[in-house]
């Protein structure tokens, strides 16, 4: 044997990868910034929104009792039957009783009266909670005589003190009590229809109850604690259901109360992952460029006897430490955005929300971050193994032929498999972590194979016509060594995240902001009697206000839609049809065309009825028709007020709610509910304080009762409270546009590498500055304007997708908006890469080589 | 006296589009231990790249390349890197010093990746045999060509090879520079008893080597 088979093997150190990671980060922790950055925005964002999230829902939780104040609520248009009543007090003895209504009510010491949300009270209600009186005594004592406790806020409006009297129909009550908060109201809630609390036993002397009131009756009970809430109470309870009374209990109150914030949470969910994802794609991208700058130590190392895999230790154990660094400040950031979320928020919710600070979701942050750290540094440090030390002697020596790296698809499986169980642990929903998993993996391959495209078509079709710097430009993308796919990737990528974001944004806060803000209505009539209906409205004009809108409404319920009553859709669990469509009231009117805030959609208005055996058509809104699953054609049967009237459905119309205007579910045509008993709306706006206070006494006079709705101070305040909303929306999306742009920063420096040496060489030779500006502009133009177009492209499909599965809403594109985004990435890509080539055209060629080198 | 390099039938091939290009054709030499060699020839005649394939840097097509009687053939990547580290030193032409690391904590890599301890004095020492005791902290970015190629100088040495490749070490720098460079080599290759090789144009350099052979066109002249 002439050679030896082994070599004698060297003692590796452990600590040495520790030792150089160490000393390599000295000099690489300005080239680590973007890096940090992108991962602590992305955390902070993660961190904020799942603490106060589980905040959120643990508060819910916690106070859901005081939500409802009792175990079990019972509502309905008319009293429990004595028989039921009884059968449930045997179970639950104890037991409140409340009567609600709207009504006006009247200062006399101010002279003022408004229109307030009188509860006429007896029992111990709320069992949970407090009804939250100044003093805390009078709200139990304001049940033991004449006594009202009145909302703070109409106090002060109305410059009523302790001690005032308030009049309710026609019984005096003097006020004890300041009435703050009541279980389960929201400050919005206060603020639309503030309260005025009165004994139970004096609301026959107020003379409001008369037959047609619009009247909310309902009990309270507490479970006597050995109570069986599942056998004879859960029948009882049906048995009450089917009578058309609503049940609330704890459980549902707070599933309610959960849903009520789905779009704000989902909103916030997506806003979290965004975050995520766009830090994930600023980590990916900075540290590409960071492995491509250490190719030439990794190789020098390898030279001297460095192992492959202690070339992936060293750098390795500093993303882990810069991971580790950027999650905590990301965490810090979180918690800090935990702790102002709630004061944000706090106006349209319905708990009190103390900040807690969850450990859990701080460590599991930080623990996401070094995690997602690693798994996308490991993308570009893996390639690491393969750098050939003959680099270090051939600066052009690469891999003799392009193979698969079995280990970067391991590392992309893992990214992919760590992201589902992330959005699963998040939303719960395997099937959705999945589809969305699969999706993010379409689009980057779609991106992916854009960018090919644009290389391939670019090289095909690039005339040599055009001018040299349009040339070079353009001829960059498909040069040897390009980064165009890569960058229309991460480009696109982010893009998409970022347009899907404010698309939402923009859905969102239309959808809380109220229409036609200058020449709304703000003053209502309500229950205007036929007789009164004239001489209201010649009232109305003799103060010079407009009569802006008179409309009649009939009430009327459903008794059969195709011919299936309600009894027979609840035995039947075929039928889908909800409940509540057969339960409510409908409040209905009738003219002969469609109004400014209704466009028909399908099917045929026909405005009026001629002949009393014509059938007859009514428009019922869309959303309306979504719900019930109507079509054009289906039969339904009301009942009005005793007379059973068959119509069909004629046409399906979209209504804008957000218009202040009376809306309606079902619009009947001329010639059918005339005669029916009805009473009538008037809508006016008084653009003086002074001249409304004048106007509403001159009604409340004459006309005792109508109820005047003064919608000036509740826009005014729902304004500001949906403004508050509409802020939180832009301040969480605005976080992660703020990760974005460090995204598409890393993303462009990647470019950097790659161009550098060109354009210091195009720079020796004899390129102008402004040569080479115009060959950057042009490089970068396209690269953005493809990216955004892309990344547009799939945030309008993604959007779509969202809007029709998780927020309910049809997205239609906003063309301005679309072009905007597209403009700002394409001007932000090209401002980044002008300004991360600067250096080469300010300084001299050596002098830039040297740097580099 | 033992073979310390041996390379026979020799050849390396690369694929060019649908061209193969012959770089080396059928090289064969040897070279004792504690020699000096020179490999000379004009550019593109395959002299970087015998010395990447004899330092175990890349893989021959054919042929076999002993080193102290281990052929590299049928060494993994990762026992090549062990070889290098316990046998052969570097001198590069651009000096490849690692820019984030100290001149000392350049001239300790090769000790450390080996786990050897109190490394410190040893390699102040050497930094101070090549006249940088007064730069030991000082990064590469902060010292001359001459100085990094110093220090390169010093970490080839530092894990005692037993052959030193250099590639162009002079390449880079001025003549006055590239003299005591040159000095600094042979002394130190005569002191350690290291075995030289060296890629170079310069024919001066070359003449002061114990052998010469001289490539053309991939093939030995």
């Amino acid at each position: 044997m002439d050679h030896k088979i082994n070599i004698d093997s060297t003692k590796y150190s452990m600590v040495w990868p520790l030792k150089m990671a160490w000393r390599d980060s000295r000099k690489s922790k300005g080239k680590l910034l973007l890096f940090v950055l992108a991962i602590s925005l992305g955390i902070a964002a993660l961190v904020g929104i799942t603490s106060f999230r589980e905040n959120l829902l643990q508060e819910i939780n916690n106070q859901a009792k005081t939500l409802i104040g009792a175990d079990i609520e019972i509502k309905g248009s008319e009293p429990l039957p004595d028989s039921l009543l009884l059968a449930l007090y045997e179970l639950a003895p104890e037991m409140s009783r409340e009567v609600y209504f709207a009504s006006m009510v009247y200062f006399p010491s101010t002279d003022g009266t408004r229109l307030a949300q009188v509860r006429a009270l007896a029992g111990e209600y709320p069992y949970y909670g407090e009804i939250e009186t100044i003093p805390v005594e009078a709200s139990r004592k304001f049940q033991k005589g004449e006594y009202a406790l009145v909302d703070e806020k109409l106090m002060i409006q109305y410059n009523v003190e302790i001690g005032d009297f308030v009049k309710v129909g026609q019984q005096q009550f003097e006020i004890i009590g300041r009435l703050q908060k009541i279980p389960g109201q929201t400050e919005i809630g206060a603020t639309a229809a503030p309260v005025v609390y009165i004994p139970y036993n004096h609301l026959d002397q107020t003379d409001l109850l008369q037959k047609g009131s619009r009247v909310n009756y309902l009990q309270y009970f507490q479970f006597h604690p050995e109570v069986d809430t599942t056998g004879k109470w859960s029948q009882l309870v049906s048995l009450v259901d089917k009578k058309g009374f609503r049940v609330d209990d704890i459980e549902e109150r707070k599933e309610e109360t959960g849903r009520a914030f789905k779009d704000l949470s989902n909103f916030l969910e997506l806003v979290a992952f965004t975050a995520l994802l766009l830090g994930c794609i600023g980590v990916a991208s900075s540290i590409y460029v960071y492995t491509k700058e250490k190719t030439g130590i990794v190789a020098t190392l390898r030279c001297l006897g460095m192992k492959s895999g202690q070339a992936i230790s060293i750098f390795l154990i500093q993303v882990g430490f810069f991971g580790l660094i950027g999650s905590i400040i990301g965490a810090l950031l979180g918690v800090g955005m935990h702790l102002y979320l709630p004061v944000l928020v706090k106006d349209f919710i319905p708990v009190e929300l103390t900040p807690q600070l969850s450990w859990l979701s701080v460590l599991s942050g930080v623990g996401i971050g070094v995690v997602v750290s690693i798994l996308f540094a490991l993308i570009s440090l893996v390639s690491l193994r393969k750098v050939s030390p003959l680099q270090a002697i051939r600066s052009d020596a690469e891999p003799a032929r392009f193979q698969l790296d079995w280990l970067q698809i391991l590392v992309g499986f893992s990214i992919l498999a760590f992201l589902m169980a992330l959005i699963y642990l998040q939303i719960g929903s395997l099937q959705d972590a999945a589809i969305f998993t699969f999706g993010l993996l379409l689009t980057i391959i779609i991106l992916g194979l854009i960018g090919k495209g644009l290389a391939l078509g670019i090289k095909k079709l690039l005339p040599n016509s055009i001018p040299y710097v349009w040339r070079q430009g353009l001829s960059n993308l498909y040069r040897p060594h390009n980064q165009t796919s890569l960058l229309i990737t991460t480009l696109g990528l982010g893009t998409a995240f970022i347009a899907t974001l404010l698309f939402m944004q923009s859905l969102l806060v239309d959808r809380v902001s109220i229409a036609g803000a200058e020449d709304r209505p703000n003053t209502i009539l309500f229950d205007i009697q036929t007789p009164q209906k004239d001489e209201v409205r010649q009232l109305t004009l003799d103060y010079d206000l407009p009569v802006m809108q008179e409309v009649p409404i009939v009430t009327m319920r459903l008794v059969e839609l195709n011919g299936i009553s309600k009894n027979e859709a609840e035995r039947d669990t075929t039928i889908t049809t909800p409940d509540w469509a057969y339960n409510r009231e409908y409040r209905v009117t009738y003219r002969d065309s469609l109004i400014a805030s209704e466009t028909l959609k399908e099917g045929k208005w026909i405005g009026k009825v001629t002949n009393p055996a014509d059938s007859i058509f009514v428009s019922v809104s869309s959303g309306y028709a979504e719900n019930l699953e109507l079509k054009i054609g289906d039969e339904m049967v009301f009942n009005v007020q005793g007379a059973l009237l068959k119509t069909y459905v004629g046409s399906f119309r979209e209504v804008d709610w957000r218009r202040v205007q009376t809306n309606f579910l079902v619009l009947f045509p001329v010639g059918v509910l005339e005669k029916a008993p009805q009473f009538h709306v008037l809508i006016t706006r008084i653009d003086n304080n002074q001249l409304s206070a004048r106007y509403q006494q001159a009604v409340v006079r004459s006309y005792p009762n109508i109820s005047i709705i003064d919608l000036e101070l509740i826009l005014k305040t729902l304004e500001e409270i949906l403004g508050k909303i509409a802020f939180v929306i832009r301040f969480m999306a605005f976080f992660s546009i703020g990760t974005g742009v460090i995204m598409l920063i890393s993303s462009i420096v990647l470019s950097r590498f790659q161009r550098m040496r060109e354009n210091v060489l195009l720079r020796t030779i004899g390129a102008s500055s402004r040569k080479l500006w115009k060959i950057i502009f042009a490089e970068y133009f396209f690269l953005g304007g493809l990216g955004a177009l892309s990344g547009i492209l799939i945030a309008v499909l993604t959007t779509t997708l969202l809007g029709k599965f998780v927020f309910e809403f049809t997205f239609i594109p906003d063309f301005s908006q679309m072009i905007l985004i597209g403009l700002t990435i394409t001007v932000l890509t090209v401002a980044i890469g002008l300004l991360n080539s600067r250096d080469v055209i300010s300084q001299s060629p050596l002098e830039v080589l040297r740097n580099e080198g | 006296m033992s073979t310390i390099l041996q390379v026979e039938s020799l050849t390396k091939t690369f694929q060019s589009g649908h061209r193969q290009i012959r770089v080396l054709d059928n090289i064969n030499f040897t070279i004792e231990e504690g020699q000096s060699m020179s490999i000379v020839g004009p550019s593109g005649s395959g002299k970087t790249t015998l010395l990447g394939l004899c330092a175990g840097l890349d893989r021959a097509t054919e042929g076999r390349i002993l080193i102290n009687q281990v052929l590299l053939n049928k060494l993994s990547e990762d026992e090549l890197a062990q070889l290098r580290n316990q046998q052969v030193g570097f001198i590069f032409q651009n000096f490849q010093l690692i820019p984030t690391l100290t001149a000392l904590e350049n001239v300790m890599v090769p000790l450390e990746l080996r786990g050897e301890k109190n490394i410190v004095s040893a390699s102040k020492d050497l930094l101070n045999r090549v006249g940088l005791s007064d730069r030991l902290d000082h990064y590469p970015g902060q010292l001359s060509g001459g100085e990094q190629q110093r220090v390169a100088i010093a970490r080839a040495f530092s894990n005692r090879p037993k052959i030193l490749f250099a590639d162009e070490p002079t390449g880079n720098l001025d003549e006055e520079t590239s003299h005591s460079i040159e000095s600094l080599l042979f002394e130190l290759n005569r002191e350690q008893g290291t075995t030289l090789v060296i890629v170079t144009h310069d024919q001066d350099l070359a003449q002061k080597t114990d052998t010469i052979i001289r490539l053309k066109g991939g093939k030995l002249i």
